[in-house]
C-alpha cells in the first residue's frame, strides 16, 4: 500500500511537468509558418479569403494565442486532442488506432533487451577479463555504435531478401484472414526484425550496466557471507546478487522510455509499421501540427506512466524503499 | 600528465583515437581528396564498388560518387556533432550550475524544466523543432543541441551540489568573492572532468540523431550526409544494398571511435573507477 502511495505521489509531481510540456509545445507550434487552415486550403487546391476566415472561426483560430491555449488545455482535460484535417478524423482517434503497434513494439524490444542484457551482463561479470567478457563487452560497444535504421535495413537485406525467412515490413499478412493463434503468430513474425532493430542499442546499454553492477554487488560483504555459508556460486548469483544488481537496470527502463519512443519513429518508418512513431513522421511531412502536438502529449503521458510502473517495480525489488522514509 | 599516460596505456582508447583521427582527416581533407561537388553527377548511376576504378565505392542512384559523399559527409557529421555538443554542454552547464549552486526555488524551477525536456522523447521534440523552423543545416544543428542538454545539466548540478559546501568554496565566500567568481573560477573547474567525459556520449548521440533525421529525409538535403545517403539507398535496397551499407559502416566506426575515446578519458580521469573494473 505504501509503495502505491509513494508511486502516486511521484505521479502527481509529474503533472506540472506535463503542463509545462504542453504550454511549451503549444507556443512553439505558434511559431510555425502557416496554420491548419493554410494546410487545409492547400489540400483543397486554394480558396478565397472569406472561406479561410470562415474555416479559422470553425477551428477556433480567430482568437488570440492565450485564448487558444486556454481552450486547448480545457479540451485536453476531456481528452479531446482536436481534429486532424489531414486524416479527416479526431486526433485522439487517429492516435488510438496507431498506439497498439507502438506499445507492442516497445514491450517486445524492451523484453528482448532486458532479458539478453541481463544474461550477457551476468556471463561477462562472472568471467570478468577473460575471453567471454572481452567478447561480450566488444559486442556491446559495437551494438551501441550501430545506427538502428541502418541495422534494420541490413537485416531486411539478409533475412528478407536473401534468406527470405522473415517479412521486410508491414504488420501482419493482409491477404489471409487469420484468426486466433495463427494471427498472433503471424504478427509475431512481422515483429521479429523491428524488435531486434529497436532493442539493439538498449541491449548494449543494459549489458554494460548489468556487468558493472554485478561486479559491484559481487564485492559486497553479504556476498562473502553467502559464500561463507557454503552456498554454490550459482545459488549466490541467482538468490543474492541478481536481485540487487538488477536495480540500476530497472531505473534505466524509466529513464530511457522516452529514448525508446523516439527510436520507434525511425524503426516504424523502416519497417512500415502502422504505429505512433510513423504517424509522427507523417504528420511532420504533411505539416499536420495538430496531430504532432497530440502525439507529443500522448508520448509524454506514456513516459510518465512507464515511470510510474517502474517506481512500483523498483519498490518491490528493493524493500528498503517502502520501509524507509 | 599522469592522466595522459593512463590514457596512452589503454588499447581501447588508442584504437578510438586512431579511428576518430582517420574520420577527422577524411573530413578536413575532403575538398583536397574530392575537389568536385560531391552532390554533382559523376558517372553512370548504381555502379557496384570496384566495378569502375574511378569509383572505388561505386555510385548512388543519382550517379554521384559514394566515396566523395563519404568524405564530405564526414565533415558534416563531425561539424554537426561538435557544434551541437558544444551547444548542449553550454546550456547544460549553465542550467546545472545555477540549479546546483543556488538550490532552493531556482533549483526547483530549473529542474522542472529539465524534467519536462526529459519526459518528452527527444527525437519527437527534434521532429517538432524541424517542423517549425525548417531543416537547414544550421537549424538542425541547433535543434539537436537544444534536445541534448538535460543529462549534462543533471550531471553538472550533482557535481555543484557536492562541491559548493566544500571548505575551499567556503573560504572564497568568506573572502567576499562574488557568486559569479565562485561559480566560474572555483567550482566549475572542479566539476568539469565528468562533464567532459559525458560530452563524448552527447556527441555520439548527436551524430546518431542527425543521421536518423537525414535518413528520414528531414535534414538539409543540400549537404552531403551519411544518413541522407542511407535513406537514398533504401529505394534500391533489394538489389544495390551497398548504397546504404557503406555510409552505415562509416557512422558505426565514427560512433565507436567517439565512445572509445570517451571511455579512455573516463578511465584516465577517474583512476579509482578504472582500477575497480
Amino acid at each position: 500500500m505504501r509503495v502505491l502511495q509513494l508511486a502516486l505521489r511521484r505521479l502527481a509531481a509529474s503533472l506540472p511537468t506535463l503542463l509545462l510540456i504542453l504550454v511549451g509545445l503549444f507556443l512553439l507550434l505558434q511559431l510555425a509558418p502557416g496554420d491548419t487552415v493554410d494546410a487545409l486550403m492547400a489540400q483543397m487546391g486554394g480558396g478565397d479569403q472569406a472561406l479561410a476566415e470562415e474555416l479559422r472561426r470553425f477551428y477556433g483560430l480567430d482568437v488570440g494565442i492565450a485564448a487558444q491555449l486556454g481552450r486547448y488545455l480545457m479540451r485536453l482535460v476531456t481528452l479531446d486532442l482536436g481534429f486532424s484535417s489531414i486524416y479527416g478524423k479526431p486526433v485522439a482517434t487517429v492516435i488510438l488506432e496507431r498506439l497498439p503497434a507502438t506499445l507492442l513494439l516497445m514491450v517486445s524490444a524492451l523484453s528482448f533487451a532486458f532479458f539478453f542484457g541481463l544474461v550477457l551482463g551476468v556471463v561477462a561479470a562472472r568471467r570478468v577479463n577473460k575471453w567471454p567478457d572481452t567478447l561480450i563487452s566488444t559486442l556491446g560497444l559495437v551494438f551501441y555504435a550501430t545506427p538502428s535504421f541502418w541495422f534494420g535495413l541490413m537485416a531486411i537485406v539478409l533475412f528478407s531478401v536473401y534468406l527470405q525467412w522473415l517479412p521486410a515490413g508491414g504488420f501482419g499478412d493482409i491477404t489471409q484472414n487469420l484468426t486466433g493463434i495463427a494471427a498472433v503468430l503471424d504478427i509475431a513474425r512481422y515483429l521479429v526484425l523491428p524488435t531486434l532493430t529497436l532493442g539493439l542499442i538498449f541491449l548494449a546499454i543494459y549489458l554494460r550496466i548489468m556487468r558493472a553492477s554485478m561486479l559491484e554487488v559481487l564485492s559486497l560483504d553479504f556476498v562473502r557471507t553467502a559464500r561463507a555459508k557454503g552456498l554454490s556460486e550459482t545459488r549466490v548469483v541467482a538468490r543474492h546478487v541478481l536481485r540487487n544488481a538488477m536495480l540500476p537496470m530497472v531505473t534505466l527502463i524509466g529513464l530511457q522510455a522516452g529514448t525508446m519512443l523516439g527510436g520507434s519513429v525511425v524503426v516504424e518508418s523502416v519497417f512500415a509499421l502502422p504505429g505512433l512513431g510513423r504517424l509522427a513522421y507523417e504528420s511532420v511531412v504533411q505539416r499536420d501540427l495538430n496531430t504532432l502536438l497530440g502525439i507529443a502529449f500522448i508520448s509524454a503521458v506514456l513516459v510518465i506512466c512507464i515511470n510510474f510502473l517502474v517506481d512500483i517495480l523498483y519498490a518491490r525489488l528493493d524493500p528498503r524503499i517502502s520501509a524507509g522514509s | 600528465m599522469r592522466a595522459l599516460k593512463a590514457y596512452g596505456r589503454s588499447p581501447a582508447a588508442l584504437i578510438g583515437t586512431a579511428i576518430l583521427l582517420a574520420v577527422v582527416v577524411m573530413g578536413v581533407g575532403a575538398s583536397w581528396f574530392y575537389p568536385d561537388d560531391p552532390l554533382g553527377l559523376a558517372g553512370r548511376p548504381l555502379q557496384w564498388p570496384g566495378a569502375n576504378p574511378r569509383f572505388p565505392l561505386g555510385t548512388d542512384p543519382s550517379g554521384r560518387d559514394i566515396a566523395a559523399q563519404l568524405f564530405h559527409g564526414a565533415r558534416v557529421s563531425l561539424l554537426i556533432g561538435f557544434v551541437a555538443t558544444s551547444i548542449a554542454v553550454m546550456i547544460g552547464i549553465a542550467i546545472g550550475a545555477l540549479a546546483g549552486f543556488y538550490g532552493g526555488m531556482t533549483d526547483t524551477a530549473l529542474m522542472r524544466v529539465t524534467e519536462a525536456f526529459q519526459t518528452l522523447p527527444n527525437f519527437l521534440l527534434l521532429l517538432v523543432l524541424v517542423a517549425v523552423f525548417g531543416s537547414t543545416i544550421e537549424t538542425v544543428t541547433i535543434a539537436i543541441g537544444l534536445v541534448s542538454w538535460p543529462p549534462v545539466a543533471r550531471l553538472t548540478r550533482a557535481e555543484f551540489l557536492t562541491l559548493r559546501t566544500r571548505d575551499f568554496v567556503q573560504a572564497c565566500r568568506v573572502q567576499g568573492l562574488s557568486d559569479l567568481h565562485l561559480i566560474v573560477r572555483e567550482v566549475l573547474p572542479n566539476a568539469l572532468p565528468p562533464v567532459i567525459v559525458y560530452a563524448s556520449v552527447v556527441m555520439a548521440v548527436a551524430i546518431l540523431l542527425e543521421s536518423a533525421l537525414a535518413f528520414l529525409q528531414l535534414s538539409d538535403p543540400n549537404v552531403p550526409s551519411w544518413g541522407n545517403l542511407i535513406g537514398l539507398g533504401r529505394n534500391v535496397l533489394r538489389t544495390e544494398w551497398y548504397v546504404s551499407a557503406i555510409p552505415g559502416v562509416a557512422i558505426l566506426l565514427t560512433i565507436l571511435g567517439v565512445s572509445l575515446v570517451g571511455q579512455g578519458l573516463n578511465d584516465a580521469l577517474n583512476p579509482r573507477l578504472a582500477a575497480s573494473r
